[in-house]
């Protein structure tokens, strides 16, 4: 019997209904998706949380540390010992170079201040290790175990051993986030090291890259070393990026398709340096000079005679 | 409350700190590390499901938003994918929760097969239409492990409602 102004019983009340419910929900989180993907206004709530969260991702990574640390000491010694007389070898192999190093640099110094170039930046950097990866299939991202404590800033170039393996893209308190460079939204400047040609290399997925933007003609050869062309102001030039494995050049494309596959461990774990930011080039110059012959519309302007 | 609609055993009531307790767990394990790892569980969309279905009116949709939420940061994914795809996962739940449960664990098993794999369905179509690589078939490993895992984690969060059964031989009915 329910008599105006009196409430249903309360185990009937179960608030909106579902489909209510979900639409709510689901609108607010294609509103969250969007924000996310086009606008990047979520940062800042993204940074809050990981820092909150980051002790207890730590204590959940210990399992895996401790897996691979048992794991590791079961390795035989034998094959310890072969490492290190391996490392020994290449040592005593680079050491050749490495003693010559500091004399080469000085004698480019004074060859480049006699050319009246611009110095070359010295690198500098700062070792961080591969903690782990990100767990979102979709992107290859890994997480280094140094941050903005530690001096890290978002942009940075991460190397390792042999060669270029990504960029810092987000950087929390003690640790920061890179993108690998196989992932499909990196793009990075390189040349050809063996003639010089200049073209952009971008992820293509499944561990490969493919070198974009290059004329089905264009002079490529499978096993072509690409390095870093420092065109971007981020990237050190000369750094070795990826081997060129195989060029599909179909005559009814414009470009042609050159996949290419790393060179340095970009998928493996261990050891990275994240190099310093570089000093910034030179202001690029503007596309439209602001020049007063500048053709206006509907001004018919005389072409100059030379 | 039964552990299956046909069974005859009675459950004790549910305590909400057990299922927050289990959600807070299952976020714990799906933090650890594993990489691109294949077959490794969702295993908040399995407790979530568990709990949809179980209970749909102590856990719903909005503790599948806000979990959703919390692994998008944990995945470093885009804000939003998760609690879209946990969203539609409690709602498929809670929709079903008054047949599955009629079934034994196994057939249970071959329901919540489609509801996980739907999740990841929402995943996957979220982040290619965001322009992201393929992750390849392998991935949809980790719902055929969920699914594998639905009967013993049945018992798992089962546990502190059963009640010991006293077989009194002399009653009546």
């Amino acid at each position: 019997m329910s008599v105006v102004g009196h409430a249903p019983p309360p185990f009937f009340k179960r608030g909106p209904a579902p489909l209510v419910r979900l639409a709510f929900f689901v609108s607010l989180s294609l509103v969250l998706l969007v924000a996310d993907l086009r606008f990047h206004t979520l940062e800042w709530a993204r940074l809050a949380v990981a820092t909150a969260a980051w002790p207890l991702q730590r204590v959940t990574g210990i399992p895996i540390d401790a897996a691979g640390d048992f794991g590791g000491y079961l390795s035989r010694q034998r094959a310890l010992l072969g490492e290190n007389e391996e490392l020994r070898r290449r040592q005593l192999g680079t050491a050749n170079l490495l003693l010559r190093q500091d004399h080469l640099e000085q004698e480019n110094k004074r060859l480049r201040a006699l050319l009246e170039m611009r110095e070359r930046q010295p690198v500098e950097g700062r070792i961080a290790e591969i903690l782990y990866a990100a767990r979102d299939p979709f992107s290859r991202r890994v997480i280094i175990d140094k941050g903005g404590q530690h001096g890290i800033a978002a942009g940075q170039a991460v190397v390792d051993d042999i060669g270029v393996i990504g960029q810092v893209t987000r950087v929390f308190p003690l640790t920061s986030e890179v993108l690998l460079l196989t992932d499909k939204e990196q793009a990075i400047p390189v040349a050809v090291q063996r003639n010089g040609l200049r073209a952009v290399l971008a992820g293509a997925g499944a561990g490969m890259m493919e070198l974009r933007f290059l004329a089905a003609n264009a002079e490529v050869q499978v096993g072509d070393t690409l390095v870093t062309s420092g065109l971007d102001g981020v990237y050190l030039p000369g750094l070795p990026v990826a081997k060129v494995v195989k060029i599909d050049r179909d005559s009814s494309y414009s470009f042609a398709r050159i996949i290419c596959a790393p060179l340095a461990g970009v998928e493996r774990h261990g050891l990275a340096l994240v190099l310093g930011g570089r000093t910034a080039l030179p202001p690029q110059p503007d596309d439209a000079p602001s020049t007063p012959d500048q053709p206006t519309r509907g001004k018919r302007v005389k072409k100059k005679v030379r | 409350m039964q552990p299956t609609h046909s069974s005859r055993r009675i459950l004790l009531p549910v305590r909400n700190w057990f299922i927050v307790l289990t959600l807070f767990l299952a976020l714990v394990l799906n933090l650890v590390p594993f990489g691109r790892f294949p077959g490794i569980p969702d295993w908040v969309a399995l407790v979530l499901a568990f709990w949809c279905i179980h209970q749909p009116l102590k856990v719903g949709m909005a503790a599948g938003f806000f979990l959703g939420l919390a692994m998008d940061v944990a995945d470093a994914s885009i804000m939003g994918q998760h609690a879209l795809a946990y969203v539609l996962l409690a709602f498929a739940a809670a929709g079903l929760s008054r047949r599955v449960l009629w079934f034994p664990l196994a057939q249970q098993a071959i329901h919540v097969f489609p509801l996980l794999l739907g999740m990841q369905l929402v995943m996957l179509v979220t982040r290619m239409i965001a322009g992201a690589e393929f992750p390849g078939v392998l991935w949809f490993l980790s719902s055929v492990t969920a699914t594998l895992l639905w009967h013993p984690i049945t018992y798992v969060l089962l546990t502190p409602q059963f009640q010991p059964e006293d077989k009194d031989v002399h009653r009546p009915i």
